[in-house]
């Protein structure tokens, strides 16, 4: 007897995936940089978010010709991001077969009314959340890992940290009591929540996301109970990316033993300049897109 | 110190650079017994018994040969003390001829091919058939995630798990590799088998 294409199989990749690095990468060097790094996986994109939101205007779904050779050039699994609701790019990827769909909202937005059903894909999908509901919507809909949204592209850590920390105070807000009431208020089934309860955690793994710069930033989403780091513009957009991208990975393995924290801080060169919250308007924000 | 005379006292080390160290971790609790994430070679000498999981070869490859001499110290280790390796775990036990990227510990003699079955569209859950002199047979349930293949095996190898005619686990001495997870599904048998 054979299972294909059930939400286990999808589940199970997420699994493998935890205690790692995610990259953000633009082409097949930056991939392979990253992978020497130490990267679980890369996430093949044609601009980083901090360059999206630079040269505003609408960014879609990458080139798949960029996508398929980096695909070719490495044998860490490879993920690419779909516009939020935007199922036609989602089945473009799936018969590229990237190994994971981020239904993301540094993309511009498709369909500001629902995102896409993505239980019928035979490949996973890992989306952003804010909050407990948010993430319990996406994980309804199919969604196999789950993220921080941060702010993207800030080098910024602050969201990510609010995302994270609202999600574990949301569980742990959870009693027998309100599980219909916030079942409701979550917009999922009931089951969903109860499961939450019970088991004190997400039904799929919890990755953190969102403005993630130096070590110490991806030791802090660790802590707070992420299971594996998305790197985005923090890597490539330090002038010592091989470095940088071998230090976060360090820092990761390590997260809980400050010395090796310590070890992979030094000499690192400039991280990106970042932003601060205060100068992004709330239509400028990314995590605001989507819900 | 080990101490031989505690036979009870047998703590089992679970590599934890990168992957699903965590799962492992909670069989061994399931299964009453004594575990420990390992994450320096130095960490092996209180252990006698030790699993390398599932997760990226790659990575988990680049992490060990960033602390000198503790792919050789698993190697040593393994002179006197089981290793169980599954996926990725089974990649690092092996031999790997031709690869640019991972060179293996050369623990089992078993060659395998990594991602043999192709991307995660192709990944799948089966039932997989256990036979061996030193257990009933039986059939337990694994994933295959972007799983390696065993290409061959050498002579001192036996095959224990079998998927579709195809060898998906190999026993060699005290060692055990295996192509998929049977830790998704919560199987513990294997675990038992390797460290009772």
């Amino acid at each position: 007897m054979i299972n294909k294409d059930t939400f286990r199989e999808k589940v199970a990749l997420a699994e493998m995936l935890k205690g790692g690095v995610i990259m953000d990468v633009t082409n097949v060097e930056q991939a392979k940089i990253a992978e020497e790094s130490g990267a679980v996986s890369v996430m093949a994109l044609e601009r980083i978010p901090s360059d999206i939101r630079a040269d505003g205007g609408v960014a879609r779904m990458s080139n798949p010709q960029m996508i398929k050779e980096i695909q070719e050039n490495v044998s860490i699994p490879v993920m690419a991001k779909c516009r939020i609701g935007h199922f036609a790019e989602a089945q473009v990827l799936e018969a590229l077969e990237v190994d994971f769909i981020d239904e993301s909202e540094v993309l511009t937005i498709a369909d500001e009314e629902a995102h896409i059903l993505k239980h019928p894909f035979k490949i996973p999908f890992v989306c952003g959340a804010r909050n407990l509901g948010e993430a319990l919507r996406r994980i309804d809909e199919g969604a196999a890992m789950i993220r921080t949204k941060g702010e993207a592209g800030s080098g910024n850590i602050v969201e990510a940290v609010r995302h994270m920390n609202m999600i574990n105070k949301q569980i742990f807000e959870l009693t027998e009591n309100n599980l219909d009431e916030k079942a409701s208020e979550f917009r999922v089934p009931t089951d969903l929540v109860k499961y939450v309860l019970q088991n004190k955690k997400l039904p799929v793994p919890n990755f953190a996301a969102g403005g993630i710069a130096t070590p110490a930033d991806a030791s802090l989403m660790m802590q707070l109970g992420a299971e594996t780091v998305f790197v985005g513009s923090g890597i490539f957009k330090s002038s010592d990316p091989l470095e940088r991208a071998k230090s976060i990975v360090h820092a990761v393995t390590h997260y809980k033993n400050s010395e090796e924290v310590l070890k992979a801080s030094y000499n690192l060169k400039d991280a990106m300049k970042g932003i601060l919250m205060s100068d992004l308007s709330e239509d400028e924000k990314f995590s605001n897109r989507g819900d | 110190m080990k101490s031989f005379l505690i036979e009870e006292i047998k703590l089992i080390g679970v590599l934890a650079l990168q992957g699903n160290f965590q799962s492992h971790l909670e069989i061994l609790n399931q299964l009453g017994k004594t575990s420990k994430e390992i994450k320096f070679s130095k960490e092996l000498d209180q252990i006698e018994g030790l699993i390398i999981p599932g997760g990226e070869s790659t990575t988990i490859y680049n992490l060990l040969n960033r602390e000198k001499n503790f792919a050789r110290e698993i190697k040593s280790f393994s002179r006197s003390f089981p290793i169980l390796g599954t996926c990725a775990g089974l990649i690092l036990m092996s031999k790997i001829e031709d690869d640019k990227i991972v060179k293996s510990l050369n623990i089992l003699d078993v060659l395998v091919e990594r991602n043999a079955y192709g991307r995660q569209i192709n990944s799948f859950s089966a039932s997989i058939q256990l036979k061996n002199d030193s257990f009933d047979e039986r059939l337990i349930q694994g994933s295959f995630i972007r799983a390696p293949k065993i290409i061959s095996y050498g002579e001192d190898t036996e095959p224990f798990a079998f998927f579709q005619n195809e060898v998906v686990g190999i026993k060699s001495g005290k060692h055990i590799g295996i192509t998929f997870h049977p830790e998704i599904f919560q199987e513990t048998f294997i675990h038992e088998i390797c460290f009772s």
